[in-house]
């Protein structure tokens, strides 16, 4: 043990760098070449794959966000023409959800970390796991083909009849990119429920799993059930716009409603496919960095379950202003305050993983205490928006736009920012600057305060979403946002430039830089192609540190 | 030290024009701010909780000061603590925002009655009395307005953030909104569905005036024949006065006083004549046959703007008697007709 182990403010402990060396066969090297990657069945190189895809469509959806604020800065409709920054938001909108935050930790992390986590060599399907990537990467040619053609101003909802008879854009590509990019997604829940039941290492039970698992396993439900749905209303949109088949047209005897149904069916749960994973990764940092179990396991597990389950039952709650009956409004709304519960109790749960624990500060728990605030703020504006006669004045206006992206932004891209500094090690040997990545981790939680603070007080004065122009009023309030969001773009851009460097010159960082107790941790970084010399037999809970303490002990003696 | 002249405008500016919240110009207004106020509360306070949890643990049992964690397995008691308190918060607010909802949304009997048409990308307003107005609206203040709303082409959402109101506007049905104006002035209407290229240009404003200014903004304004009247001309010139003429050997039911009566259909289906039936039953007749009379009338889908329907179902709100039918046969002596006062809408 090196002397860093003692320090009394970190867990960081890194080999000696003087005689450090990465391991001499791993993922990265075990064959060379363009094809190897390409046609690879291997989990950790089809996660690598889909980081650097979703990475690359995280900065173009990026950037049409910053062209939004810019556009935003002045009331008068000055930088673009209307209908250019109409599809500025549907590009935004369809990249971000679709290409980033759907696939974002799942794909990434969890393609990475599952079969490690439970022991295992591999997913359960790897062909499939490789085509999903492939389809993933159609919808996204497809979405850079609608993006190119001249792009596609429908809003990412494809609010019907707008989309199958008032538009001329490429509704018809952004379409089938969507429909494509889903049988990626589905495929990848599939693939990670089955090999959670069946592929398992001896001992490892299901309440062994870490709750990373767990959630990417409520999450995987969700996906396979959902997506077919949204995929059906789709298609659906296509047969309309092109032969005018009726289901959503009045005059037809078709109902517009119907879309809306359909739609949130998938659209709402598809809020928790993005969230859950994230709250997955924030309970192995918490836990990693306050040296113990996450506070009452169980009930962290479950209600991860319970977020999947009620998930599929409150899709209503987008509707209340649309004339659905009182009935089913109060249904969907008491549901809705159901399914805030679970999401409490996880806050709550991790917050009383800190005490008496033996806290340290690393980069990931920096992000993971930016998600636990900017989530409460997230989760708690949603209850104004599950109260029925709330939502009617604040539907639609910017209040909606804040609170989804204090959860899809404040929350998930926090929790996957946690997770891949914590993972960054794991996957690649190396470690990344700590000062600069502490300093991205803070300037994006300002960045982000100072771009969507600004934006509930717009949604209660009552501005719209979706404006190009707006009244001179509202200006201060989006000059603030405007100015937050350049913060921001910092904030989420350094990353990109320490990570990247550190994959060169990054310092050496051993099998266990946190001292963590995940099965992913014992093994070398970055870990073979089989990932295991040997089926790891599980023999101790999950988050057990003193196991841990008695392991190291053991490899000092062994070795002494 | 001095601050660059731009900001310094930049920071006056602000101060002088930028409201940080919106007005109470409506008597739901106050009801929905109470409530936003409380989940405000609810908000600080789960947010400062959280915040003096993760930070006072971590000031507590940081590494220097705690080098060895503590395991705890957890604790039934403090976890259904924190379902049980956020669970009854919740439900509070379901009840509370349940309670708002109706208010909102449940128009008081005596409400008089707008029309507004929804289309790319502008609000018409249309009131009984022949006043039409687009994008802008007035009403009085003091005196429930309700707004009865279709859309000719795609969703749209008729909002007055000022009035806490808004209500999706959609095509091939009726929706309807209420308020009650509290104090005289101009208010923004947004649309706030996203409708298209202008949807940002499809605004206007809503003139809240006193009694005294309406009336003569009424008497000013309007065209010179109410919406009933207009429905009366188009109710001939269709012909509709053929089949539904009250006679005895009408082929069509006769229509007055349907309005608002229970009808049964020839499915055995009892209906109540509203706004929303009779649109319906203009375009689509043979689903909406009433008992006792054949399917022989044609659809009027494609041949009737949303501005005739409402024309149409005005006219036929007025009919007490089959006299004012007879009287309509073959006539375009309309204009004799007193005007209606604007608006009483039956409950």
């Amino acid at each position: 043990m090196s002397a860093a182990a003692i320090s009394s403010n970190t867990i960081l402990n890194l080999p000696d760098q003087r005689t450090a060396a990465m391991p001499k066969r791993h993922y990265i090297n075990n064959e060379d070449g363009m094809l190897s990657w390409l046609l690879t069945g291997d989990h950790k190189r089809i996660a690598m794959l889909y980081l650097f895809s979703i990475t690359f469509f995280f900065f173009i959806g990026g950037a049409f966000a910053g062209l939004i604020r810019l556009e935003l800065l002045t009331p008068q409709p000055d930088l673009v023409a209307s209908d250019t920054y109409n599809k500025f938001f549907t590009m935004h909108g369809i990249i971000m959800i679709f290409l980033f935050l759907v696939p974002s930790v799942p794909a990434t992390l969890g393609n990475f970390l599952i079969p490690i986590m439970i022991g295992a060599k591999d997913l359960a399907f790897p062909k499939i796991n490789l085509l999903s990537w492939y389809l993933y990467l159609v919808g996204g040619t497809l979405t850079l083909a609608a993006l190119v053609l001249g792009g596609v101003d429908t809003g990412w909802t494809f609010t019907t009849p707008l989309s199958t008879h008032y538009l001329n854009t490429h509704v018809i590509t952004a379409a089938s990119a969507i429909f494509v990019a889903g049988f990626a997604s589905i495929f990848t829940g599939l693939n990670f429920i089955v090999t959670i039941h069946r592929m398992r290492a001896p001992g490892m039970t299901w309440f062994r799993l870490p709750l990373f698992v767990w959630s990417n396993y409520a999450a995987s439900i969700l996906m396979v059930l959902g997506t077919p749905v949204l995929a059906i209303a789709i298609v659906l949109v296509a047969l309309e716009r092109l032969i005018g088949i009726g289901v959503f047209d009045p005059t037809k005897g078709g109902d517009p409603l119907l879309f809306q149904h359909l739609f949130w069916f998938y659209s709402h749960p598809a809020v928790y496919i993005m969230i859950l994973p994230g709250m997955g990764v924030i309970s192995e940092v918490i836990s990693t960095f306050s040296r113990k179990r996450v506070f009452g396991y169980t009930a962290v597990a479950f209600s991860s379950v319970a977020i999947a389950v009620f998930g599929f039952f409150v899709w209503a709650h987008h509707m209340f202003i649309m004339g659905v009956s009182n009935y089913s409004a109060l249904v969907f709304s008491l549901l809705t305050m159901l399914v805030a519960v679970p999401s409490a109790i996880k806050i709550f749960n991790w917050a009383f993983t800190l005490q008496k624990g033996s806290i340290t500060f690393e980069t990931p728990m920096i992000y993971a205490f930016g998600f636990m605030g900017l989530f409460t703020i997230g989760g708690l504006t949603g209850v104004f928006l599950g109260a029925l006669g709330m939502d009617i004045h604040l539907t639609e206006t910017y209040f909606i736009v804040a609170h989804f992206h204090y959860v899809m932004v404040g929350g998930m891209l926090m929790a996957f920012l946690a997770g891949i500094h914590f993972w960054w090690p794991k996957m690649t040997g190396r470690m990344y600057s700590e000062p600069l990545s502490k300093l991205a981790a803070v300037v994006s939680f300002i960045g982000f305060n100072l771009t969507f603070m600004p934006q509930f007080i717009l949604g209660y004065l009552g501005m719209p979403r979706r404006y190009h122009a707006y009244p001179p009023e509202f200006q201060v309030l989006n000059v603030l946002s405007t100015a937050g969001a350049t913060v921001l773009g910092v904030g989420f851009t350094l990353p990109l430039l320490y990570l990247a460097w550190s994959l060169k010159y990054g310092e050496i960082a051993g099998n266990n830089p946190w001292q963590a107790t995940g099965l992913e941790w014992q093994i070398q970084s970055p870990p073979l192609t089989e990932n295991f010399t040997e089926v790891p037999v599980i023999d101790y809970e999950a988050y057990d540190y003193e196991w841990l303490e008695r392991k190291h002990a053991n490899e000092v003696t062994t070795v002494g | 030290m001095h601050i660059s002249p731009v900001l310094w405008q930049f920071l006056t500016k602000w101060l002088a024009n930028s409201a940080l919240f919106p007005p109470e110009a409506s008597t739901v207004a106050p009801w929905a701010d109470a409530l936003y106020f409380f989940l405000v509360g609810m908000t600080l306070v789960g947010l400062l909780l959280v915040s003096v949890l993760v930070f006072g643990f971590s000031i507590r049992y940081r590494k220097s000061v705690h080098p060895v964690a503590t395991q705890i397995e957890g604790s039934t008691l403090l976890e259904a603590t924190w379902t049980i308190i956020p669970l009854a918060i919740f439900l509070v607010t379901f009840v509370w925002g349940a309670l708002l909802y109706f208010r909102i949304y449940n128009p008081p009997a005596n409400s008089m009655n707008i029309y507004v048409v929804g289309k790319q990308w502008m609000w018409k307003a249309e009131h009984p009395g022949g006043q039409h107005e687009i994008n802008a609206l007035h009403v009085p203040i003091g005196r429930p307005v309700q707004l009865t709303m279709i859309s000719q082409d795609v969703f749209h959402s008729f909002s007055i953030p000022d009035f806490r109101v808004k209500r999706e506007v959609i095509p091939g049905r009726y929706s309807t909104v209420w308020f009650e104006a509290t104090q005289a002035g101009t208010y923004h209407i947004f649309c706030t569905q996203y409708c298209g290229t202008k949807h940002s240009g499809m605004i206007g404003e809503v003139t809240a005036m006193t009694p005294e200014d309406y009336d003569k903004w009424t008497q000013e304004s309007t065209s010179g024949t109410s919406l009933a009247q207009n429905g009366e001309r188009l109710f001939a010139s269709m012909e509709c006065t053929a089949c539904h003429n009250g006679t005895a050997a009408a082929r069509g039911p006769s229509l007055a006083g349907v309005y608002g009566s229970k009808l049964t259909l020839t499915n055995g289906q009892q209906v109540v004549v509203n706004d929303a039936y009779l649109r319906d039953a203009i375009l689509n007749p043979s689903l909406h046959v009433t008992a006792g009379f054949a399917p022989i009338m044609p659809t009027y889908q494609g041949q009737i703007s949303e501005d005739g329907l409402i024309d149409l179902v005005e006219y036929i709100k007025t009919l007490n008697s089959n006299y004012r039918v007879q009287q309509t046969l073959g006539t375009s002596q309309s204009d004799l007709a007193a005007p209606t006062t604007p608006g009483m809408v039956k409950p």
